[in-house]
């Protein structure tokens, strides 16, 4: 094959590629940096790119593989989300109030990535603090979608979700709070996995809202997503808040028989203004789905819309609470460098949990967070999982967000549901629109049901695998 | 539903110029608007969910294990503003 292109390569195939000694961990670094000078320019995924240092990994990496050494990720070039925390290396969470932040220590994800012997080739672009569904609010400039750069790559993990789609990495990792992991991946057209909450430790992520945010991958395929989820999740001392349940083998268990699986759909979810193109996409999925052996099963839910004002709510509540560390006392710059979604967001939040106002907003968005978790605990009894699109629109185009009082809230209506109730959920692409922009559609189970969750997914794409929409690729 | 920005940018530690004042009053509010659908849900004897992982009681030994401790230079390697390995900042008691 030709060594040029191998930054197009699946990390199953990378991994394959290197053990198989068919190109070196440094030919590959080499392929994505080259990739990254020809297309940072247009899409601005990055904010920090580690050069020498991957290199030097690269070199240290192909050393190992020579002695024989197996690790799960050995060699390979990884994108990190700028909010977490890496040793050494500037970590700015797409804020200016971070500029100039080095953090002494690694987040979790990114010390198990490095055991697992991945290479971090940078920090991704964000929406600042992850406050967005757009990566335009970042202080370092919007990322651009690669399928067309007057389009927004979605975010808050834009910038992860835009390196993977113009293969400047092997693959990426992201967060989500409510949909900043499936609504990028979405827009851009790659696999992207919001575990459930407690299955990936949060510590060192830099935090938004602690009672949601979910570290998870943004890949090229959905084998790749379970590849990248057997090394990163699992339980962590450092945060009390991930689950004991054992790591399961998510890359051997994704295959599996449609016959009998219930797939729930609900019409909620097909909102009043939904893209023609994306409903019709998603309903065609379906059928699919239906074709090969699946029973689609009417599921009434909660409307999404009860779930955008609690998730406004509770994370703005929970961001204002998050964000009083950053006084520039002992890291960062001062709250005046704080740009206008990041102060809307503490604004609100401060008011919803201030004296007189607390039990109408915090702790009645709460009550309703029970309402929600029952409400999917229901559905859970007559489905195994659930089927919707992923976002309402295709990609926005540069711009959208401007003077917006709650873009992202809005945005993520069809997202916001699922992670309020701490679920899994995943996003993988059905096809482009006419326009050339990506359409995704998501999947989403029970607690801990990535296993699940990901062989749905993987079913659905190997049944796809010869739609004509997936031999293109962004024209960058 | 006016919002007291002033105060409320107080308690958050904000400085807003009155621009920022004049706008933000205006986006909380629509804001606030928006939520107020809320209200459509009834909640009585429902109990608030603070975390949705069920776990209770997660411990550790009170140890200052070496691996979750940072020097303090390592500490202290994120400000200029330091003076004998300390933070140093602004004062708040004030000699009159």
């Amino acid at each position: 094959m030709a060594n040029i292109y191998i930054n197009k390569l699946t990390l199953k195939s990378s991994i394959e590629g290197l053990r198989r000694k068919e190109f070196s961990s440094l030919e590959l670094i080499k392929s994505c940096l080259k990739q990254i000078e020809k297309t940072e320019g247009k899409i601005n995924a990055f904010v920090t790119i580690c050069k020498k240092e991957t290199l030097e990994q690269a070199k240290e990496a192909d050393k190992k593989i020579k002695d024989g050494i197996d690790l799960p990720l050995l060699g390979i070039p990884i994108a990190v989300k700028d909010n977490f925390s890496t040793k050494g290396i500037r970590t700015t969470a797409s804020s200016r109030v971070l500029d100039n932040y080095i953090p002494p220590f690694d987040s979790t994800v990114v010390a198990k990535l490095y055991k697992a012997g991945a290479i971090i080739l940078g920090k991704t672009n964000m929406d600042a603090w992850a406050h967005g569904s757009s990566t335009e609010t970042s202080d370092y400039g919007a990322t651009k979608n690669p399928w067309n750069i007057k389009h927004l790559p979605g975010g808050s993990s834009g910038g992860s979700a835009a390196a993977v789609a113009a293969d400047e990495c092997i693959a990426a990792i992201g967060s989500e709070t409510a949909g900043s992991i499936r609504q990028p991946a979405s827009w851009c057209g790659v696999v992207g996995l919001k575990p459930t909450y407690g299955r990936v430790s949060r510590y060192g992520v830099i935090a938004m809202g602690s009672s949601l945010d979910s570290p998870g991958p943004i890949t090229k395929t959905v084998e790749d997503g379970a590849i990248i989820l057997e090394v990163i999740a699992g339980k962590d001392p450092y945060d009390a808040t991930t689950s004991p349940k054992s790591v399961e083998n998510y890359s051997l268990k994704i295959t599996k028989n449609l016959k009998g699986l219930k797939i729930g759909i609900s019409r909620e979810y097909f909102i009043k203004g939904i893209d023609k193109e994306v409903e019709e996409s998603v309903k065609q999925a379906i059928k699919k789905l239906e074709k090969a052996g699946a029973e689609i099963v009417d599921i009434k839910l909660m409307d999404p819309q009860y779930s955008v004002d609690v998730y406004t709510i509770i994370q703005r509540s929970e961001v204002s609470s998050n964000l009083a560390r950053y006084d520039g006392i002992r890291f960062g710059k001062d709250r005046t460098e704080f740009g206008e979604e990041a102060k809307r967001r503490i604004m609100f939040g401060t008011y919803a949990l201030s004296s007189g106002y607390y039990d109408q907003y915090y702790n009645k968005a709460s009550k309703v967070r029970t309402l929600i978790i029952k409400d999917f605990e229901r559905a859970f009894e007559k489905v195994d999982v659930l089927i919707a699109p992923t976002s309402p629109s295709l990609a926005l185009p540069v711009g959208s967000t401007k003077g917006a009082a709650m873009f992202g809230e809005i945005a993520d209506i069809l997202v916001e549901p699922s992670s309020i109730a701490g679920l899994a959920g995943v996003n993988i692409p059905i096809g482009l629109s006419k326009s050339r922009l990506p359409i995704g559609m998501q999947i989403i189970g029970p607690q801990f049901s990535e296993s699940l969750v990901l062989s749905v997914a993987r079913e659905y794409e190997q049944l796809t695998q010869n739609e004509n929409w997936r031999k293109e690729e962004p024209n960058l | 539903m006016k919002i007291n920005v002033p105060h409320v940018a107080k308690l958050a530690n904000l400085a807003l110029t009155s621009a920022e004042t004049k706008k933000f009053e205006k986006q909380l509010e629509e804001t606030i608007n928006y939520v107020d659908s809320l209200n459509e849900i009834k909640t009585k004897g429902i109990e608030p969910t603070s975390q949705v992982t069920g776990l209770e009681n997660v411990l550790r030994e009170d140890i200052a294990g070496s691996e979750r401790i940072l020097s303090q230079e390592e500490a202290l390697s994120n400000t200029k503003s330091t003076e004998n390995g300390l933070f140093k900042i602004k004062g708040i008691l004030n000699e009159e």
